[in-house]
């Protein structure tokens, strides 16, 4: 086949590794059908294109979950591999990638791998986290999770500053299978790094199941601008942050709003209004988290730019099997910036020396701005990655960061 | 449960139809032309909840083998509460003008073939007193258009049919339902340019049509808004509507 190709699943990646702008895109939005399932093991095979939301629609009623799974439940089998996708609840499960059996990998010349962790091992691990680039995935296996309910106990901690969020996430490792935490970027001061800090556990057999929202929102068009400005993001921060009066708030609730909050708002891109959102998610390691957060919320409130979803999280250290894949053992912070060019820009640069200088990375899926020299530093597999790459494959974000550094 | 046969079962609206019965547990026989891609829907079908799903591979064309297949399809699941009929092409129209024969082929596959399933199907349900007829249509079935009339006229000679049928069969208790569904972005129409409010998906259609069957309803529009367009299309005077390049 002549040309350049880029596989896509569902397109959610927030920057430039779903796309090719000189190339064709091969969209696995049709290879969405179910190959086998197994009520008694939790195994399941499907082709690379089901989406995850349509694999917890089939095996949800029959007890099981996905053992992991990224904030949407819109994106693909495909994608999650590819990305090497984490979850709420990777300092006990570990990435996406740690619960694959076996995949199938078509390449552009024609030629067929069945990769698994025995076999052709060394493809397995290289397209795990290989952001679509060592070939077409066109099935995947992978094991589920046997629930006692798919609902979720979640316990809501209001905390003051980072020092809680680090002390409540060490708390919490041993007893709570999934947790996050909303951060109030806006804050400063001996408050800098206050925000909630969410902790759950799947609810037990008894427990009844809260039914799912019926309705969704949506935001119908795009408004000629950001809805997302200093203004409002101040007044939400507030809100957010004191919506709820006591400390600690515990609830029963549907795995939907716990899990895929965003996917309730259909969408929800466009508030960013025509010129949209970049989204900053770095991981820093455990002995610098510390300083590094707080030196990265520092910078983000020095430049006035704060964040509407800003999201913490420290990973275990489970092992990730990809070459290339983002979750490694720290700290994970993600932030939504409403794009507004070169400003936007000199912020991310800004955020990257404290990244670089915490031996941290950046997260692929979600970067529009990665320099070449950085990413061989946060992924020093890159070299090895691009020797399994397929000939007739790219992406954008590939040819960005791979272009030689001068 | 229900016991449903479906001819075009890989079409991408017959899928997505098929997947929203599985859910149902319903029990199906799927006709089609292609055997591996019957074995692949048929695992599907089978992961997202469908009994039992049997496969028989037919090309359409070949109405001699019409009745073997109903035969097979009675033996295979007993009871046969519906019919669902979504195959189908989409001709080249400049092909068809240029060489009849083709032309004809065309006319075999979208509208004969479907008069015979139709008839075999009458028949049996008429003799049992109950059963579901439902025929994807199309409303370029409404009125002849330069663009695309040869398909059209198939749609059209579809429609009518089920018309007849449905008005013999009503006292009978046994439901027909044409479906005429607009613009669907699926592989049957993958060289248009796609997009627009007019467009829609197979998995939204197919929603339409489990509901049509579900309130065994007579003639649907999916989505809704084409009846409205369908009017105006067929209210346009011919000496006007002649000179339109629709």
């Amino acid at each position: 086949m002549p040309g350049v190709f880029l596989p896509q699943g569902n397109a959610r990646s927030y920057g430039d590794s779903c796309m090719l702008h000189e190339g064709t895109v091969l969209s696995t939005r049709f290879m969405n059908r179910f190959i086998a399932f197994d009520g008694e093991t939790g195994i399941i095979r499907c082709e690379a294109g089901v989406t995850l939301a349509e694999i917890l629609s089939v095996v949800e009623p029959q007890g099981w979950f996905l053992a992991v799974t990224p904030g949407t439940k819109f994106a693909t089998v495909g994608g999650a591999i590819a990305n090497d996708v984490h979850g709420k609840n990777h300092h006990v499960e570990g990435t996406f990638g740690a619960h694959l059996t076996q995949f199938e990998l078509l390449r552009t010349d024609g030629s067929v791998r069945l990769c698994s962790p025995t076999e052709n091992a060394e493809w397995f691990a290289a397209t795990i986290g290989g952001l679509g680039l060592t070939g077409l995935i066109t099935w995947a296996e992978f094991k589920l999770k046997r629930v006692s309910n798919s609902a979720v106990n979640v316990e809501n901690i209001k905390y003051q500053n980072l020092a809680d969020f680090f002390a409540l996430s060490q708390e919490s490792e041993q007893d709570f299978e999934y947790t996050v935490a909303w951060v109030d970027c806006l804050a400063s001061g001996d408050q800098l790094g206050r925000g909630h800090f969410s902790r759950a556990n799947h609810a037990r057999v008894t427990q009844p199941k809260p039914a799912p929202s019926q309705h969704t929102l949506t935001i119908p068009v795009d408004p000629p601008v950001s809805l997302v400005n200093s203004i409002s993001l101040k007044a939400f921060n507030w809100l957010y942050y004191h919506r709820q009066r006591e400390k600690r708030v515990t609830q029963t609730t549907h795995y939907d709003p716990f899990f895929y909050p965003l996917d309730h708002v259909q969408n929800w891109n466009r508030m960013y209004g025509p010129k949209g959102f970049l989204q900053y998610q770095c991981i820093v390691p455990m002995e610098h988290s510390e300083a590094a957060i707080c030196e990265l919320l520092r910078r983000i409130g020095r430049a006035n730019y704060g964040s509407f979803l800003a999201v913490l999280k420290v990973f275990g250290d489970v092992p990730s099997p990809g070459l290339n894949s983002f979750p490694r053992p720290g700290t994970t912070l993600a932030l939504d910036f409403p794009y507004k060019g070169a400003q936007t820009m000199q912020l991310f640069d800004q955020l990257d020396e404290v990244v670089v200088q915490a031996g941290g990375a950046l997260y692929p899926a979600k970067d529009a701005h990665m320099k070449p020299q950085h990413f061989k530093r946060f992924y020093p597999n890159a070299d090895q990655l691009e020797s399994f790459r397929d000939p007739g494959i790219n992406s954008s974000f590939w040819q960005r960061v791979m272009e030689p550094s001068t | 449960m229900k016991n449903w046969i479906v001819i075009g079962a890989t079409s991408a609206i017959a899928e997505s139809v098929c997947r929203l019965w599985s859910t149902r547990g319903y029990n199906l026989f799927l006709v089609g032309r292609n055997a591996d891609k019957l074995e692949s829907v048929k695992q599907d079908y089978t992961v997202r909840g469908a009994d039992t799903v049997f496969t028989h591979v037919l090309d359409i064309a070949q109405l001699d083998k019409h009745q073997a297949c109903w035969e097979q399809a009675k033996a295979a699941m007993g009871r046969i509460d519906g019919i669902f009929i979504a195959h189908g092409t989409l001709p080249d129209q400049k092909r068809c003008e240029a060489d009849f024969n083709h032309a004809l082929t065309e006319i075999n596959i979208n509208a004969t073939s479907v008069l015979s399933f139709c008839t075999i199907a009458a028949n049996e349900f008429e003799t049992a007193g109950s059963g579901h007829i439902a025929v994807i249509s199309s409303v370029a079935g409404d009125r002849g258009r330069q663009s695309n009339y040869v398909y059209g006229s198939a749609k059209g000679m579809v429609s009518l049919f089920l018309q007849g049928l449905r008005n013999r069969l009503f006292k009978r208790g046994v439901m027909v339902t044409t479906i005429k569904p607009g613009f669907v972005d699926s592989p049957m129409t993958a060289d248009f340019e796609k997009g627009g409010p007019l467009w829609a998906t197979p998995d939204q259609v197919a929603a339409g049509i489990v509901k049509s069957i579900d309130k065994n309803r007579g003639v649907v529009y999916l989505p809704w808004f084409w009846w409205g367009i369908m009017q105006v299309i067929k209210s346009i005077p011919e000496f006007i509507f002649k000179r339109l390049s629709l």
